[in-house]
């Protein structure tokens, strides 16, 4: 499969529903979400709990399987694509979970790695080296052999963004990324996640709750109760 | 390590590092896997030393038939054959010798304990129907009370089994008979007795008032040389009218009697469910151990499944874990398997020893099993559901 951060816009969602549950339990999440994420965009995603900001996410992720309406993710259809593609295709995305979900026997260099191996091919030299720039760019370039137990909270998340970043992905998703760090780390990654943007046309959608960040994104979307809101 | 496992994976080797990162569970999952090596081995050991011990006699004799009651299923078991048939085998061609063969368990009383010798009547006029090995002194066992026996017999004292000679023959008591040793042979305990003795035809008898020189337990058969075994066997067969007869070749009736020992006797049966047992609770602690180390890994595995990392990733993550467990499990359970087994033929005299066989089938055993609990805990993976993680 040919993937790669040229296609503009990088994600285009049109006429999106998605439902939980089944029978009588059946409930719907989204209504009809119409987005687009421009190439090197930061787009911050927010709303309420409940609203449906994590299933556009995990939708536009390839972490669960589209029920209704489009979502194109670098020019591919994700409504009945197959497990094999949304796995091919997740490879070239970047995630930073809430719990930074570092692995705990691996060093701060070690996760990072894990973020460029999984592309078949890359050598170990040149994992190294990426993996090792990448925490050089979230500031922990003296933290690379550190378990995550060794490190805080703030640290363990830079750990997660960098591990996000080094492949050099097209998309990356973002769960409130900035919760564990205080203003100035969190201004950080957020300028990170914006060069990246500038500098190699990264794009990032964003879910979070902190407004501290909202005037460095490029656009604000609201949603409520599955709908798409004006901010 | 972690840099040799790196380079034969291609990949960092996160298995060996999810396994030594908590060194204390690690060290009891080896201690696990060591225990049910060790198992297996005493098992397989005992397995080996019945199989070597049941054999043994039959090492002692040379013939290419041999003729049993039906019921005799082992060499120390069963009825009698009529002499008779002896004579009607030697009209056969083919057969060149034949020799009753008496067999009974006789013991000694002594003051430290009985040594009970699984004794073997033959024919002292014939030499060719012995191993190499005992026909030192053979000729000896024309006189009447005249033994050859066990120097490696369970309970004889090997000092007091080494001065025996015929220029200072042992002298003891058995069945009410005096017997004198004028030299030994090499033997062995086994599982039917403490070691084993040759004696004349004539003394046997004088042993066992109740037997009679008509009836041998088995007779043994010699051919002339170039003879055709299975050819001669089936002659024979329509020669004896007597059909309830075993007439065997001398090798398969060896391999009957082990068959035997191994799948219908309790004690091999045991012993052969002890080395399922062993494999049994392999697989149950590697399984164990595997089946842990994912769960408690969920979340970092449905983080890697959201990174892209497929199936057969994980697959190689928990396969690399069992097959370090497997190896370096195996390793202590080999020198201590070695060490017990070499404890217990010490004490008990069984032919008990650690065997380059044994050790390459524990082995072999050792990684399918780690490998197939590998592939079974796999299956808990699928309960790492990446979009969870958000």
């Amino acid at each position: 499969m040919e993937v790669g951060p040229g296609h503009d816009p990088i994600v285009e969602i049109h006429g999106l529903n998605h439902w939980f549950g089944t029978g009588e339990a059946r409930k719907q999440a989204l209504f009809d979400i119409d987005m687009t994420l421009p190439r090197g965009s930061l787009t911050v995603l927010m709303g309420p709990s409940g609203s449906g900001k994590t299933t556009v996410l995990t939708l536009a992720g390839c972490l669960r399987g589209v029920q209704d309406g489009s979502v194109r993710l670098m020019g591919h259809e994700l409504h009945g694509a197959g497990a094999a593609q949304l796995t091919d295709l997740r490879r070239h995305l970047g995630f930073i979970f809430q719990a930074h979900n570092l692995h705990e026997s691996l060093t701060a260099l070690q996760n990072v790695i894990m973020g460029v191996q999984v592309r078949p091919g890359v050598p170990d030299a040149l994992a190294q080296q990426a993996a090792a720039r990448a925490l050089g760019l979230v500031g922990l370039s003296d933290r690379m052999g550190y378990l995550p137990a060794n490190l805080s909270g703030g640290q363990k998340q830079r750990v997660a963004v960098a591990r996000a970043i080094v492949g050099n992905p097209a998309l990356v998703l973002a769960d409130e990324p900035t919760a564990a760090l205080d203003k100035d780390s969190a201004g950080e990654v957020i300028d990170l996640l914006k060069r990246m943007g500038t500098a190699r046309g990264t794009t990032t959608l964003l879910v979070t709750h902190d407004n501290r960040i909202l005037d460095r994104a490029d656009r604000v979307l609201m949603l409520e109760d599955g709908r798409l809101v004006s901010p | 390590m972690s840099r040799l496992l790196q380079r034969l994976f291609g990949r960092l080797p996160i298995g060996w590092l999810q396994l030594t990162h908590k060194r204390g569970r690690f060290a009891a999952a080896l201690a696990g896997v060591a225990f049910a090596n060790v198992l297996v081995f005493v098992q397989l050991g005992i397995m080996n030393a019945m199989a070597t011990a049941t054999l043994k006699p039959y090492s002692f004799f040379t013939a290419d038939i041999m003729i049993s009651a039906g019921n005799a299923n082992a060499l120390s078991e069963g009825g009698n054959v009529a002499r008779q048939w002896m004579l009607q085998a030697l009209a056969d061609p083919a057969v060149a010798a034949g020799m009753g063969l008496f067999v009974g368990n006789v013991p000694w009383d002594r003051t430290d304990g009985d040594i009970t010798f699984t004794t073997f009547g033959i024919d002292p006029g014939r030499p060719d129907f012995v191993a190499a090995g005992l026909t030192d002194g053979f000729a000896s066992l024309q006189v009447q009370g005249t033994a050859i026996i066990d120097r490696l017999a369970r309970g004889l004292p090997r000092d007091e089994a080494a001065a025996i000679r015929p220029q200072s023959p042992l002298s003891f008591e058995a069945q009410d008979r005096t017997l004198t040793a004028l030299t030994t042979f090499a033997g062995g305990g086994g599982f039917g007795g403490d070691g084993f003795m040759l004696v004349s035809d004539q003394t046997f008898l004088s042993l066992f008032p109740a037997r009679g020189s008509a009836a041998p337990d088995h007779i043994l058969l010699r051919l002339h040389p170039g003879a055709d075994v299975p050819a001669a066997i089936t002659r024979l067969r329509s020669l004896i009218s007597d059909e309830s007869l075993r007439i065997r070749s001398y090798g398969d009736a060896a391999q009957e009697d082990l068959r035997y020992q191994q799948t219908q006797r309790p004690t091999g049966v045991i012993f052969g469910f002890g080395v399922l047992i062993g494999v049994l609770v392999g697989l149950v602690i590697v399984y164990q151990v595997l089946s842990a180390d994912v769960a408690d890994h969920l979340r970092e595995y449905a983080t890697f499944k959201a990174m892209g990392y497929g199936p057969r990733f994980f697959l190689g993550i928990v396969l690399e874990e069992a097959l370090v467990l497997g190896l370096l499990g195996f390793l202590p359970g080999l020198v201590f398997g070695t060490a017990i087994l070499a404890l217990m033929g010490a004490v008990t005299t069984l032919p008990l020893a650690m065997t380059p066989a044994m050790a390459a089938m524990v082995f072999a055993g050792t990684v399918v099993f780690s490998v197939i609990s590998g592939v079974i805990a796999t299956r808990r993976l699928a309960a790492a559901d990446p979009a969870d993680l958000f």
